[in-house]
C-alpha cells in the first residue's frame, strides 16, 4: 500500500515542466474544459425549457421542443457532453502533473475529445428526431452512438495508463486510483448494457437498475473524487488528511456500490431478495461516503480564514452535497421511505443534489484550482463569486422545492386523493424549481466567461495573475 | 515487469476484475435469468400496429412521466393489480419508468377504453382535463377540410380546435392509441373478480359533513378520481364527445336503477338529447365496491343543480344481481 510520501508532489515544489509537456497537456486540458463548458450552457438551457414546461405546458409545442425529447437531451448532454469531458480533462491533467511526466499521447487525447463531441452532437440530434433507444435513463442515445462514447473512454484509459506508467516512484498517487479505475469501470458499464442477449423484459429491468445507478456512482463519482484528491491539496498547499482513508473509501465504494442499483425498482416484480440486497448495500455505502467526506473536510479544517475567498468553496459545497446526497440516497432506499418518495419529484431533487451539487461543483472546484496552474490565468474574484452564489442558491432552491413538493406528491397518493390533485399541488414547487434552474443557468454563463478568461481568449493583454514561480508552486 | 508496472497491475487489475465480477453478479446473471421469465396467463404479444404505437410512445418520451409498474402498495391500487413478473415477457425495451408525474398506464386500456377520449387528450390534454400539464401532441394529427370517408374527426372543443377544418389522427396517433388500448392487465388466476373491500379513500376532513345521508366528501373524491376526466369536474361533459350529467334525465330519474346500472356496466353508442355519443364508458363493477359506487351516484344526484333521491350501497348490490 502506498503512503503519504506519495503525495509529496502535491504539497511541495515541483520542477517546472519542460516546454514539450506544456505544449501537450495544456492545450488539451483547455480544450476539454472549453468543450465541456459550452455543452454545460447548452444542456442546462434545455433543462430550463424542460422545467418551464411544467408550469406552462403549452410553451413551445413542436416536436423538436417537446418535453419527452428535450428531457433526454438535457440529461444525456449533462452527463456525457458536460461532466464526462470536463472530468476526463481534469483526470488527464492530474495524471500528468501528479506523476511529473508527459502525456503519453496527445493524439489519443484529441481523438477522445473529438469522439465525445461527435457522440454528443449525434445523440442530441437523434433524440430530437425521436430516435430514443427506450426511454431508459442515461442510455437513450442509440447503441452506435454510445459505442462512439465508449471508444472515447477506451482511448482515454489507454492514454492514462501509459502516462502514469512513466512515473518515477513505485507508488501511484491516490487520485489516479480513482480516475483511472473510474474510466475502466465506465467501459465495463457501457459494455454490459450494450450487449443485448440478457436484456429481455424483466431481465432488462435488472440491467437498467444496475446501469442507471452505476453510471453515476462508478463513473462520475470516482472521477470527481480522484480530481478532488489532487485539486484540494494543490489549492490549500497542504497534503490530504489521510491517504489511507482515501484508499479505504476506494475499495469500499467498489465493494458496495455495484450492488445497490436495484433500489430503483423496489416493490417491482424483481425478486424480493434482489431488492433487499440493494437496500443493504445502500446502507453500507455510508462507509465510503463518510470516509471520503471526512477526509476532505479534515483536509480543509483550520483554513476558514481564507477558504471563503477561494475556489475551495466549490469543493466544500461539492463535498457537503456528496455527503447529504448520499445520505439522502440511503434513506430513500429504505422501503418505508420509498413508499412516499419513489416515483415522485423527490427523486429528481436527489439526482440534482448529487449530479449537480456534488459532481458539477467538484468539477468547478477542480477547474478553478487547476486550469490556472496550466495557463497562468485566474478568473476574476468577482466573477468567481457571482458564479458560486448563483449556482449555490439556485441548486438549494431547486432541491428544496422538489424535495418538499415530492413529499407532498407522495402524501397525496398515500391519502388516496384523486391523482390529478398530486399534479395541481405541485404547481408552486415547479415554478420555484424553474426559478432555481434559471439561477443555475445564469451561473453557468458566468462560468463560461471565467473559462474564457482562464484559457486566455480575451487576448494576450489580459494580464496573467500568477507569475511563473507561482504557476510552478 | 518493473515494480512500477506491478503496482499498476495490482491496483487496476484488481479494481477492474472485481468490478467485472460484481457486474456479472448484479446485472448479467440476473439479466440472463430474468429474461427467461415466461409470459403470465393472458399476456399476449402486441400486434404490428400496437408495436408501432409502442415505438411512438418511446420516441415521444411518454415513459418519463408515466410508469408501467403497479406496486403492491395502497397508493397504487387505483391503477390496477400489482404487477407480476410474467406481465413483462414481451416488453423490450422495458418501460417501467422512474417517475409518475402522470398516472400509471399498466392498465389504461381497461381504465379508459374510449378511443375518442384518447385522441382528444393526445391532441390537447387540457381539452378534457383542464388541470393536466401533459404536453399536447398536435403533430400526431392532421387538420383537413373534411374527414375522409369512413373516418371520424376528433371532436376537439371549440376553444382548442383549429380555426378552420377538422382534426383527424395520423397513422402514428392511431397506432399509439391502439397500443394504449392494448395495455390491459390480464386477471391473475385465483384473484377475486370483484373488489371485496377496496380501501376507501382517506377519511374525509371534518369540515365536509355528510349532506343528505351520504358521505359527500368521499363522493366528490371518487367522482374526481374516476369520472371527471370525461364528464368534467363540474359534470358538464364535453359537447359532442362526453355527455353532461347536469340535468340529465337518467341522473335525475327518481328510479335510480338505470343510473346505477350505467356506472356498474358502462355504456357506449347511446343517443342523449339528439346527440349520439360514440365514446365508450368503462364498467366500474370490478374496479370499485358498492359503497364507492353509491357515493359516486349520490354525488351526481345531488350536485350541479341535480336533485334526485339518493341511494345506498344496498341498492347497488341489488343492481349487481340483475341482468
Amino acid at each position: 500500500m502506498s503512503n503519504v510520501n506519495a503525495t509529496g508532489e502535491s504539497a511541495g515544489p515541483r520542477p517546472v515542466p519542460d516546454a514539450a509537456d506544456e505544449d501537450s497537456i495544456v492545450p488539451i486540458f483547455k480544450a476539454y474544459t472549453v468543450s465541456a463548458a459550452a455543452w454545460l450552457v447548452f444542456a442546462t438551457c434545455i433543462g430550463l425549457i424542460v422545467a418551464l414546461k411544467f408550469p406552462y405546458p403549452d410553451l413551445l409545442t413542436a416536436p423538436a421542443f417537446s418535453f419527452g425529447r428535450l428531457r433526454a437531451i438535457h440529461t444525456n448532454d449533462a452527463f456525457y457532453a458536460w461532466a464526462a469531458p470536463a472530468l476526463l480533462g481534469l483526470a488527464l491533467f492530474t495524471a500528468v502533473r501528479s506523476c511529473g511526466v508527459r502525456l503519453y499521447s496527445p493524439m489519443l487525447a484529441w481523438i477522445s475529445l473529438g469522439l465525445i463531441n461527435v457522440a454528443a452532437v449525434c445523440g442530441t440530434i437523434a433524440l430530437d428526431l425521436g430516435y430514443n433507444a427506450g426511454d431508459q435513463e442515461y442510455r437513450e442515445w442509440p447503441d452506435w452512438i454510445r459505442m462512439i462514447l465508449a471508444a472515447a473512454f477506451v482511448l482515454t484509459a489507454w492514454n492514462m495508463l501509459a502516462t502514469v506508467r512513466g512515473r518515477r516512484d513505485t507508488d501511484l498517487y491516490v487520485s489516479n486510483w480513482y480516475t483511472i479505475s473510474g474510466v475502466l469501470w465506465t467501459i465495463i458499464i457501457f459494455s454490459v448494457v450494450l450487449i443485448p442477449w440478457y436484456q429481455y423484459g424483466l431481465g432488462q429491468v435488472a440491467v437498467q437498475g444496475y446501469f442507471m445507478h452505476n453510471a453515476v456512482g462508478m463513473s462520475f463519482t470516482p472521477l470527481a473524487l480522484g480530481t478532488l484528491y489532487y485539486a484540494l491539496p494543490k489549492l490549500l498547499n497542504r497534503p490530504i488528511y489521510s491517504y489511507a482513508l482515501g484508499v479505504l473509501a476506494f475499495w469500499t465504494n467498489l465493494a458496495f456500490y455495484p450492488i445497490l442499483g436495484a433500489h430503483h425498482f423496489l416493490f417491482s416484480p424483481l425478486p424480493w431478495w434482489f431488492q433487499t440486497l440493494a437496500i443493504v448495500a445502500s446502507v453500507a455505502m455510508m462507509v465510503p461516503v463518510l470516509g471520503g467526506s471526512a477526509n476532505f473536510l479534515l483536509t480543509m479544517s483550520g483554513q476558514g480564514d481564507w477558504l471563503h475567498r477561494s475556489p475551495a468553496m466549490f469543493i466544500l459545497v461539492g463535498i457537503l452535497c456528496y455527503l447529504t446526497g448520499s445520505a439522502q440516497g440511503t434513506i430513500e432506499a429504505l422501503r418505508s421511505m420509498q413508499q412516499i418518495w419513489h416515483l415522485t419529484n423527490f427523486t429528481v431533487g436527489h439526482s440534482h443534489l448529487t449530479m449537480y451539487g456534488f459532481i458539477t461543483f467538484a468539477i468547478w472546484g477542480g477547474v478553478y484550482a487547476l486550469l490556472p496552474q496550466a495557463t497562468g490565468r485566474t478568473a476574476p474574484d468577482l466573477a468567481l463569486g457571482i458564479h458560486f452564489w448563483f449556482s449555490t442558491i439556485g441548486v438549494v432552491i431547486y432541491v428544496l422545492s422538489l424535495s418538499i413538493g415530492g413529499t407532498e406528491q407522495g402524501l397525496d397518493w398515500l391519502r388516496g386523493a384523486p391523482f390529478i390533485q398530486s399534479v395541481v399541488d405541485q404547481a408552486p414547487y415547479w415554478l420555484w424549481r424553474a426559478v432555481g434552474g434559471g439561477m443555475m443557468v445564469a451561473g453557468h454563463l458566468v462560468f463560461a466567461f471565467n473559462v474564457a478568461i482562464m484559457v486566455g481568449w480575451p487576448g494576450r493583454q489580459a494580464a496573467a495573475d500568477l507569475g511563473p514561480a507561482e504557476v510552478a508552486a | 515487469m518493473t515494480p512500477r508496472d506491478r503496482m499498476l497491475v495490482a491496483i487496476f487489475g484488481t479494481s477492474a476484475s472485481a468490478y467485472v465480477a460484481l457486474s456479472m453478479a448484479m446485472a448479467v446473471l440476473p439479466g440472463i435469468w430474468l429474461s427467461q421469465t415466461p409470459p403470465g396467463p393472458g399476456v399476449v404479444k402486441l400486434t404490428q400496429q400496437q408495436a408501432m404505437g409502442r415505438r411512438v410512445y418511446i420516441a415521444e418520451g411518454c415513459a418519463y412521466c408515466h410508469t408501467q409498474q403497479v406496486r403492491p402498495l395502497s397508493t397504487d391500487t387505483i391503477f390496477g393489480r400489482a404487477a407480476a413478473p410474467g406481465d413483462f415477457a414481451y416488453q423490450t425495451p422495458e418501460l417501467l419508468g422512474s417517475e409518475r408525474t402522470g398516472p400509471d398506464l399498466s392498465n389504461i386500456g381497461t381504465r379508459q377504453p374510449s378511443t375518442v377520449w384518447q385522441f382528444m387528450h393526445l391532441y390537447e390534454p387540457r381539452s378534457v382535463v383542464k388541470q393536466s400539464i401533459m404536453p399536447a401532441f398536435p403533430w400526431l394529427f392532421r387538420v383537413v377540410d373534411k374527414a375522409p370517408e369512413g373516418a371520424a374527426a376528433v371532436p376537439v372543443p371549440k376553444e382548442y380546435a383549429p380555426t378552420q377544418g377538422v382534426v383527424v389522427p395520423t397513422a402514428k396517433a392511431e397506432a399509439l392509441v391502439a397500443y394504449l388500448e392494448a395495455l390491459k392487465q390480464p386477471a391473475l388466476p385465483g384473484a377475486p373478480s370483484a373488489p371485496a373491500a377496496a380501501p376507501p379513500p382517506a377519511a374525509p376532513p371534518a369540515a365536509a359533513t355528510p349532506a343528505g345521508g351520504f358521505d359527500a366528501a368521499a363522493g366528490a373524491t371518487l367522482f374526481a378520481a374516476n369520472c371527471a376526466v370525461c364528464h368534467g369536474d363540474q359534470g358538464a361533459g364535453v359537447p359532442g364527445a362526453f355527455p353532461s350529467l347536469v340535468g340529465d334525465p337518467v341522473v335525475n330519474d327518481a328510479d335510480a336503477a338505470t343510473h346505477i346500472r350505467t356506472v356498474l356496466r358502462g355504456l357506449s353508442g347511446k343517443t342523449i338529447g339528439g346527440t349520439k355519443y360514440d365514446a365508450a364508458m368503462p364498467p366500474f363493477a370490478e374496479a370499485i365496491n358498492d359503497q364507492q359506487i353509491a357515493d359516486i351516484v349520490d354525488h351526481e344526484r345531488s350536485s350541479w343543480g341535480n336533485k334526485a333521491p339518493l341511494i345506498t350501497a344496498k341498492d347497488v348490490a341489488g343492481q349487481r344481481g340483475q341482468h
